[in-house]
């Protein structure tokens, strides 16, 4: 299967902070992209997670090799790749619905096509009800399913997620996962998702990536499918307390910690 | 009636301080107790003569200057005639230094409000183009911050000089006392916009001219009317010195000539009456505040 972005040995480095020198954001990266695949990237923080990211995005270029958009090179951010962030990426001038269509209205979609796409995505958040709500007055989870809402409205043939529940409160998480599989699973984009959390990687991933810093590169992957297991079985506690799960969870834990540790 | 009291003694939700916030509580019925305060010991001091009018005018002089100088019997009586219960006008209207009151305060508010439109409309502009380009901000920078802190009465005969003692100097001296405030709010407002905005409107198709509109004015906008808050303020602030050269009326004018006769009662009308008009205007710039940014302070 042909990939829909791929990055082909891409590095970046930034100057170092004492001014001497570079940093090593990220070494010799290669990964693919493909249909329907749900990648989730983790490490520690400082391994280039979210450099990586922001290459792909094109708010970074890399300091050498490229990413490629089914095989063209990506020279900026475009409307191809969209991205919901952790937190300040919402427009609190604007309404809920309004926000969903900000992408819409930037393309000089009419008013009412525009509102019609955002309506769908917005059902498909389950934010319906909260249509004419301000921002300022969602929870952290509501105003993060606008930015999903608002990402899928532009279509785009990629997700990307830069902790998008690395701010929400334990209960909060755990719901946003199942709601984003359940997005995923309706929409099949290509999502690339970043976090911190071991249990939210396995739990959510296709395919999972283990990156480890000083270079930031990608040192483990692992194809998985506990997401199959929570949409046949619907009951996310289950999969996440399975003996298979735990056992690999502990595994890609004394992975990071190992690196840690070898410092 | 009991529930409208009950309605009274019910505190919403947001109204419960937080424990160990500082200044917490309302200070409103405090204010007022102040305020009772001043114009008591006011009206006491000069009711049981302890100063000399020349000093301290009473209340009562104070509005019946008000009166002399506003014609209220005047207009007054206009009315009544032009209703048809009074046959003609026979109160005189002197008004002081030759306008009434309402021709000076008309004056003022032209002055003040003709320049403080110039300014926002240059200012906001280069505030922002400040906020948004290394080169504007090299070449703005400099001059405003020479400027900005020099009180208007330094420069004011260089104006007199420039402009001469017509309207434009006048006008080009309160201009300058609220462009510097816009600006630097303007500026300082465009700072105020996340990086994660501004990267969601481009990774959402948006040009650098759509992240200027759409995201960068609106994100700047609060601090742009705080800086207009601000800039009239100075606008008040430098009105008397530009009265100060040959203007025919205006507030400033009449308080500058009550003084040289030495009609206290009427300095202190002056100063009632620009502190009044300048304290409707912010509280309706805060209202326009609230309108136009209720999400200020809550993102």
């Amino acid at each position: 299967m042909n990939a829909i972005i791929s990055l082909d040995h891409v590095g970046m480095e930034f100057p170092a902070v004492d001014g001497v020198g570079t940093v090593m954001a990220l070494e010799d990266v290669n990964l693919d992209f493909r249909e329907n695949e749900f990648v989730v990237a983790l490490g520690a923080s400082g391994c280039g997670k979210t450099t990586l990211l922001n290459v792909i995005a094109g708010f970074l270029s890399p300091t050498s090799g490229q990413v490629l958009h089914k095989g063209m090179p990506v020279g900026g951010p475009g409307r191809d790749r969209g991205v919901v962030f952790q937190k300040h990426a919402l427009l609190p001038w604007l309404d809920v619905v309004e926000n969903t269509e900000f992408g819409l209205k930037l393309q000089g979609v009419a008013a009412r096509d525009r509102r019609t796409r955002a309506r769908e995505n917005l059902a498909l958040v389950g934010l319906s009800e909260f249509e004419r709500y301000p921002i300022y007055q969602l929870s952290g989870g509501m105003q993060q399913r606008v930015g999903l809402a608002r990402a899928l409205t532009c279509d785009p043939d990629m997700l990307l997620m830069d902790e998008p529940l690395g701010a929400l409160d334990a209960f909060t998480r755990e719901n946003m996962q199942e709601l984003i599989l359940d997005v995923w699973r309706k929409t099949r984009k290509v999502v690339f998702f970043i976090t911190h959390s071991v249990e939210e990687a396995l739990f959510m991933a296709t395919r999972l990536i283990v990156m480890s810093p000083r270079p930031g590169r990608i040192t483990h992957q692992y194809d998985l499918e506990f997401y199959e297991r929570y949409f046949e079985s619907g009951d996310a506690r289950t999969v996440k307390s399975s003996s298979d799960f735990i056992r690999i969870r502990e595994e890609v834990l004394s992975i990071i910690y190992g690196e840690e540790v070898g410092e | 009636m009991a529930a409208i009291l009950d309605a009274f003694r019910r505190r919403s939700p947001q109204a419960v301080d937080q424990f160990g916030a500082p200044g917490r509580g309302k200070s409103t019925a405090i204010s007022a107790v102040t305020i009772a305060i001043i114009l008591g010991g006011w009206w006491i001091v000069t009711q049981l003569e302890l100063i000399r009018p020349l000093f301290l005018p009473s209340p009562e002089m104070v509005i019946a200057k008000f009166n002399k100088i506003a014609c209220t019997e005047f207009y007054f009586e206009k009315l009544l005639t032009a209703i048809g219960i009074m046959d003609e006008v026979s109160a005189v209207c002197h008004g002081f230094s030759e306008h009434t009151l309402h021709e000076h305060i008309l004056w003022s508010l032209y002055r003040v409000f003709g320049s403080f439109f110039l300014a926002v409309v240059t200012a906001v502009p280069i505030g922002i183009a400040m906020g948004m380009s290394r080169l504007a901000r090299g070449v703005f920078d400099p001059p405003i911050e020479f400027y900005r802190p020099i009180p208007p009465l330094a420069y004011l005969p260089l104006t007199i000089i420039w402009f001469g003692i017509g309207e434009s100097g006048k006008l080009f001296l309160i201009f300058l006392a609220c462009f510097a405030p816009v600006a630097i709010n303007a500026r300082a407002g465009v700072r105020s916009v996340s990086i994660e905005q501004i990267h969601a409107a481009y990774s959402m198709g948006a040009t650098r001219n759509q992240v200027l509109r759409h995201v960068v004015i609106k994100a700047a906008l609060p601090e742009i009317l705080t800086g207009m808050r601000v800039a009239i303020a100075f606008g008040w602030t430098t009105l008397v010195a530009a009265e100060m050269v040959a203007a025919k009326a205006g507030i400033g004018v009449m308080v500058l000539n009550a003084a040289r006769f030495l009609a206290t009662d009427i300095v202190f009308l002056g100063i009632v009456v620009i502190g009044a008009v300048a304290f409707v205007f912010d509280l309706i710039m805060r209202k326009i505040e609230r309108t136009l940014v209720p999400w200020k302070g809550k993102v």
